[in-house]
């Protein structure tokens, strides 16, 4: 019977250990891989610091777009219409992207005004508008 | 008038669903067997009613009737007749008819294979699956009626099907995903039953292990489809983005297998009872909370179509329902099927209770990245993603105990076994896991990494081990003693070994470049010579575009493919169609990007070493499930043993 009793101690004591070490991970993991989304206008207003790994997104200004010659590098700007950030990008953009589509970019602002991004996002379907870009955008036409 | 025959045909499948939970459940309170048999009528007649209704909106789409919303959004007069079959469940409405038409499929063969099935349990468990199809019925008929007519929008070719989904991929992965998430229903209701009962017959394990097999190997295999999909179609050459919708399938898979490997220790030691009919319900609830965080369209996603919040309300109140219910009557009933019996730590109960652990936690972790961002979002803390390095950090992680743990766990004997037996049989495997990894990496590449090392040994680990078992059973017992069961656990624990070894060796030894070519020119990628032959205009059905032909040559191999660039007329909405050099260590993806200046693209080259060995695997995986499915013992065996319990009864 203490045999028995032991054992289970020793699989509860176990089973606490595996649940501890992985509670602690997850926290690690989850504060070191979530981003924020911000709009161009958070971002020119400094609530952005430069080591943070954020989203930001806007409507692609039209005729922003500039391509370099030699490589994949790309830069373009987007818009909450109330503030524009430029994003650098080298890599292919999503087929959908578009002038005047909006668009989200995950990665680092360099300064208030530009933005280094490690992705580009724009979803498959014309009409699509990504829920937060279209949250900015209502609140942008609601103060006007 | 096709439309309207099949709404009819819903309501009369809603009538026999209520009859099916109405009738029977009178019979048992006021204890009339006759009334209890009537569910063997009622059955076929919804499966029949629901199959009308489903053949009725095929109709609609192979004749264009596009004064049929639905028709209209995800149909096109230049669609192919084929993907017009497949666009029946292309959107919403018609998913959430093609799950009701699974659901009452998997009611007609529970009706029709349980004949011996000890009856009170039987009635019970179509009784809980009839009130499952009741609310899914309901919320077709509330809020997503495929049926319903416009007429507004007359002169018209139609909106077309999602351009994503016209790939043949998409024949089966859909149909595929929903066999399984809904299968795990069957074993839910079994559960259910046997809390309802209030006890659980020896036989229980036996009757509902089967059931869970068959979903999970659709679930498998649905998963394994929509990753190679993926790979081809949205992925630029990635397999697995931990998209939210692609861990509300993963996450009913874990459970599910979970099930299946204490649905083991169930029937063959009795024991884990409470702990088994835990999972059946939550494999089933994370199957509905799937259906829920992709068709509410709180989640943003490729697949997410729909933003309703009617709908979300309602799914949110049946899911309450359904879980909150279970849940409640588990907590009532569990004490009375819990048989408390020894358990050693060296056995294979005990390595099996461990496997459980982990991939509960597994699940946990996966549904905590899952949710979080919901919940911060809920709580308004701002909007925020959980991105795919989450999920890597916290489960690769847990997915290296859990395969140590399978190497030892395919030795182990029930009950008791010792540690010198397991070195002396393990050993030169634990050995022979370490080096051989080592010797081919550093043979083969000349170099190496770490990570793809740590990941080699462990999936040598359980294939060695694997192999292991079955050659000490091929020993004891000859070919003719091994059971297809015990088979399929071989083959699918092979499976998952091999599934590793791709993840490790495409992740490690991949290699990726984003390039601007034209015409004429060529570049060295991967020891390969890839030349950029020539571009051309390209004319399909229901679109236009450019296709590019590359040569893939190197010492004398030569392969010629052609990446295309497609404009899907209707909607104008630019697809990416990857050209895949496939072979079985190696894969060579080109993919068009996008046109620069006059006569250049971007063009995107990938090398990935072993990428097919991860859908082999899950192949693999799918098909030791199916071994252990149609093993005779649990039909032959069972079948007796019941008909004798059945006697007793009368």
């Amino acid at each position: 019977m203490k045999l028995v009793r032991r054992q289970k101690l020793l699989f509860i004591c176990l089973i606490g250990f595996i649940l501890a070490i992985v509670s602690a991970l997850v926290l690690y993991a989850l504060r070191q891989n979530i981003s924020l989304f911000y709009s161009p206008y958070q971002i020119a207003n400094g609530e952005v610091k430069v080591s943070q790994n954020i989203r930001v997104g806007g409507m692609v200004v039209p005729g922003s777009i500039v391509r370099s010659s030699s490589d994949l590098s790309v830069k373009f700007s987007i818009t909450d219409y109330k503030s524009t950030i430029v994003v650098h990008y080298r890599g292919i953009l999503p087929d959908l992207f578009r002038e005047g589509q909006g668009i989200v970019a995950q990665g680092k602002i360099v300064d208030l005004e530009n933005f280094n991004a490690t992705s580009v996002l724009a979803k498959h379907d014309e009409k699509y508008m990504p829920p937060e870009v279209k949250g900015i955008l209502d609140k942008s036409y609601a103060k006007k | 008038m096709i439309a309207e025959i099949g709404l009819f045909a819903l309501l009369l499948a809603l009538l026999f669903a209520f009859m099916l939970v109405i009738v029977p459940t009178l019979g048992i309170i006021f204890n009339k067997e006759d009334w209890q048999a009537s569910v063997k009528i009622y059955v076929p007649l919804q499966f029949f009613f629901v199959a009308l209704a489903y053949l009725a909106l095929t109709v609609c789409f192979l004749t264009d009737d596009f004064t049929v919303s639905y028709v209209l959004m995800n149909s096109s007069k230049s669609l192919p007749l084929f993907y017009k079959i497949c666009a029946v469940w292309g959107g919403h409405e018609g998913s959430m008819l093609l799950w009701v038409f699974i659901l009452t499929l998997w009611m007609f063969a529970v009706n029709l294979f349980s004949k011996n099935l000890f009856f009170p349990l039987k009635i019970r468990v179509l009784i809980v699956l009839g009130l499952l199809s009741i609310g899914f019925i309901l919320f077709i008929i509330i809020t997503s009626n495929p049926y319903s007519r416009q007429f507004e929008i007359l002169q018209t070719v139609g909106r077309d099907l999602n351009p994503l989904l016209q790939d043949p991929g998409f024949l089966f992965h859909p149909p595929m995903l929903y066999m399984g998430y809904v299968g795990f229903s069957v074993a839910f209701s079994f559960a259910i039953a046997a809390l309802w009962l209030g006890r659980v017959e020896s036989s229980w394990a036996k009757w509902t292990r089967p059931w869970t097999l068959a979903a999970w190997c659709f679930l498998t295999a649905g998963i394994t489809l929509g990753s190679w999909w993926a790979y081809r179609e949205l992925g630029w050459g990635g397999w697995w983005f931990w998209d939210p919708v692609e861990n509300a399938s993963f996450m009913p898979w874990i459970v599910g297998t979970a099930l299946i490997h204490s649905l083991a220790v169930a029937e063959k030691r009795e024991q884990f009872i409470a702990w088994t009919l835990l999972l059946a319900i939550t494999a089933f609830s994370l199957s509905l909370v799937g259906t829920f965080l992709v068709r509410s369209g709180v989640l943003t996603s490729v697949h997410a179509f729909a933003v309703d919040p009617e709908r979300g309300l309602y799914i949110l109140i049946f899911l309450l329902v359904v879980i909150g219910g279970s849940l409640g009557l588990f907590a009532l009933r569990a004490k009375s099927v819990v048989r408390v019996k020894n358990l050693n730590l060296i056995s294979r109960e005990a390595a099996l209770l461990l496997n459980n652990v982990f991939l509960m936690v597994i699940m946990l972790t996966i549904l905590m990245g899952t949710v979080y961002p919901l919940i911060i979002d809920g709580l308004g803390l701002g909007k925020l993603s959980v991105g795919a390095p989450y999920f890597n950090a916290v489960f690769i992680p847990l997915m290296i105990p859990l395969l140590i743990l399978m190497g030892f766990g395919v030795q182990l004997n029930w009950q008791r076994d010792g540690f010198k037996r397991l070195y002396s049989v393990l050993g030169l495997v634990g050995l022979l896991s370490l080096f051989i990894p080592a010797l081919l990496e550093i043979i083969i590449t000349k170099s190496f990494n770490l990570n793809v090392y740590l990941g080699l040994v462990l999936a040598f680990w359980v294939l060695l081990s694997t192999l292991k078992t079955l050659l000490i059973r091929l020993k004891i017992s000859g070919f003719m003693g091994i059971s297809l069961a015990y088979l399929g656990m071989v083959i699918a624990h092979l499976g998952l070994s091999l599934t590793v070894i791709g993840i490790t060796l495409s992740s490690g030894y991949g290699i990726e470049s984003d390039v601007k070519m034209s015409p004429g020119e060529h570049i060295f990628f991967a020891g390969f010579d890839i030349r950029f032959v020539s571009e051309s205009s390209l004319t399909g059905a229901n679109y236009h575009g450019n296709r590019a032909h590359f040569m893939i040559s190197s010492n004398g191999y030569e392969k010629s493919i052609f990446p295309e660039k497609r404009i899907y007329n209707v909607g104008n909405i630019p697809m990416t169609e990857s050209a895949i050099d496939v072979s079985l260590f190696r894969d060579i993806y080109v993919a068009l990007g996008e046109p620069i200046n006059d006569d250049s693209w971007s063009v995107r080259f990938y090398y990935k070493p072993f990428v097919r060995f991860i859908w082999g695997g899950g192949f693999f995986i799918f098909f030791g499930g199916f071994l252990a499915l149609v093993d005779s013992r649990y039909y032959l065996k069972g079948r007796k043993k019941n008909k004798l319990t059945f006697k007793a009864k009368i």
